[in-house]
């Protein structure tokens, strides 16, 4: 479903952020991006989600290369991705409800079939009776789960995640992790990025270990 | 289509919800656009009047030679003789003081004043025409004219509508330019609006775009305020307009009736009010569609 070969991503500057990066992701598995911050974790995940192009080797996301799209086909190859961003990216001029529907008025869904969608995400997280309330009066786990509605309101088959558990305490990391599991056990492909080695990965999962750009021990379990 | 539809009432409604969010600035913002657009508008009325007023007038200069109230008719032939072999005359008739009596009466305006009077106080007259239109060689026919027996006065007349068209081009062109640079000043200042609603939207467009929002989708709704602040703003200018006019034409109608005459200044026509709304909206939207391109690019993602 996801493939990467040889892909290496320079930035201006002469900066080599990834190199040489080659691996296959399968539809429905569940993996794990880690590394030291700077490692290239988001970069990955950018060039995954057609954030940013590769300089070097080729991206294939479903049969389509990613380095060769158009422009104008961007758009519709990021909307197969569910985004949770490091920085959660929440617009706080807007209420919980109308943070989830952007996405889908993004789709032109509107109206009683949105706000359907919209509460059944939002019900997924656990943030159903929130829906009124404005992101800047929820808590720091609660708007990672408002970022994580966000990311899979419009049910994409690919929900990638940056560093979600990075400033939660262990319980609340671990309920975050187990609502990833639940979409994995769901048959969405789930793909996150965490500096966080220890602890959170379940036995189960593939784990993809960056080094300074480099891919370090492909495929192999954690111990 | 149906898909286009919402889209396209999606950014409709989101424009009309804001606008509404700040019912002031947005009255201030169709107010200044108003008063831009209201003063060629203004300008252009005010020449169409006077061109409609000078419209049935002559507009070739001419010399009315009025003859003598006791002069006979053999008389009236020598002078048609002296001025068929003048050199100087292109053309002439004689009106008869019968016919230019009937002729007075009938014109609009006047009925009420030739109403007043018992006997026809008009003379027997001659219009003549000069083959130079040069106005030096015109006045010099018209004192020699004023010498010939019988005339008892020569009159060069019309000069002053020539002047008054040739003001009236000019009238037309100022108002192309004025409309021109008002015109101008609505793109930027409907653009700089733009671009501020695109500064403070700025985490949103962000967003929409990572998230897969074509860039069509992000320009459509400032593309839609655009094109309704310009359509407002051209609203708001024929509303001014309606309100100058109805407030001169009450002092007009006062001068006018001192003058026997039922002149009124006229209001733009359907067609004319639809040119000056439309071309208010177009002007929004080139306003928006500039800023939006030259702002969305800045905001690039990738």
């Amino acid at each position: 479903m996801i493939k990467f070969d040889q892909v290496g991503k320079r930035y201006p500057g002469g900066y080599d952020a990834l190199r040489n990066i080659s691996f296959a992701i399968e539809k429905g598995a569940l993996t794990f991006i880690t590394g030291h911050s700077g490692a290239g974790k988001s970069t990955l995940l950018k060039l995954i989600a057609a954030i940013e192009r590769p300089t070097g080797g080729t991206v294939l996301i479903g049969n389509q290369n990613v380095s060769t799209l158009r422009r104008a086909a961007i758009p519709y190859m990021r909307r197969k991705f569910g985004l949770v961003f490091q920085d959660h990216k929440l617009l706080y001029d807007r209420s919980v409800f109308d943070n989830v529907a952007l996405p889908l008025h993004i789709n032109g869904i509107v109206g009683s079939e949105a706000a359907k969608r919209v509460r059944a995400a939002l019900d997924k997280v656990g943030l159903l009776a929130r829906e009124k309330a404005m992101p800047i009066a929820l808590s720091g786990g609660e708007q990672q789960r408002l970022a994580i509605a966000r990311a899979v309101v419009s049910r994409p088959a690919i929900l990638i995640a940056d560093e979600p558990t990075g400033n939660l305490d262990a319980d609340c990391a671990a309920d975050i992790i187990a609502l990833f599991r639940s979409f994995h056990q769901v048959g969405v492909t789930v793909i996150i990025a965490t500096h966080d080695a220890g602890g959170i990965i379940p036995s189960d999962a593939k784990v993809l270990r960056l080094d300074h750009g480099e891919l370090r021990g492909d495929g192999g379990k954690t111990s | 289509m149906k898909h286009w539809l919402i889209q396209h009432r999606e950014a409709f409604k989101l424009i009309i919800g804001r606008m509404r969010h700040t019912p002031l600035a947005t009255l201030m913002m169709l107010g200044v656009m108003g008063a831009m657009l209201s003063l060629p508008a203004i300008l252009y009325v005010s020449v169409d009047n006077l061109s409609r007023f000078s419209g049935g007038l002559e507009s070739e200069p001419q010399i009315t030679l009025f003859l003598d109230r006791d002069t006979k008719p053999d008389e009236v032939r020598q002078l048609d003789q002296r001025l068929r072999a003048h050199a100087a005359v292109k053309e002439y008739r004689f009106v008869g003081r019968e016919n230019a009596w009937q002729e007075l009466q009938k014109s609009s305006g006047l009925g009420d004043v030739t109403a007043g009077l018992e006997r026809n106080p008009l003379p027997d007259a001659f219009i003549v025409r000069t083959s130079s239109a040069d106005p030096a060689a015109m006045e010099q026919l018209q004192k020699e004219l004023a010498q010939w027996p019988h005339i008892e006065h020569a009159q060069l007349d019309a000069a002053w509508i020539k002047r008054l068209y040739a003001l009236l081009e000019l009238g037309k062109k100022a108002v192309l330019v004025l409309a021109g640079l008002l015109g101008f000043a609505l793109v930027a200042v409907i653009g700089n609006t733009i671009r501020l609603q695109i500064l403070t939207q700025r985490e949103e467009i962000e967003v929409s775009k990572l998230i897969g929002a074509t860039d069509r989708f992000i320009r459509r709704p400032f593309l839609y305020a655009g094109t309704l602040h310009g359509l407002g703003g051209g609203v708001a200018a024929w509303l001014m307009l309606a309100g100058v006019l109805y407030l001169f034409n009450r002092s007009v109608a006062d001068l006018a009736q001192l003058y026997a005459s039922d002149f009124l200044l006229h209001m733009l026509g359907l067609r004319e009010s639809l040119v000056l709304i439309a071309g208010a909206a177009a002007l929004g939207w080139t306003g928006a569609y500039l800023a939006v391109s030259r702002y969305l690019s800045a905001i690039e993602t990738d």
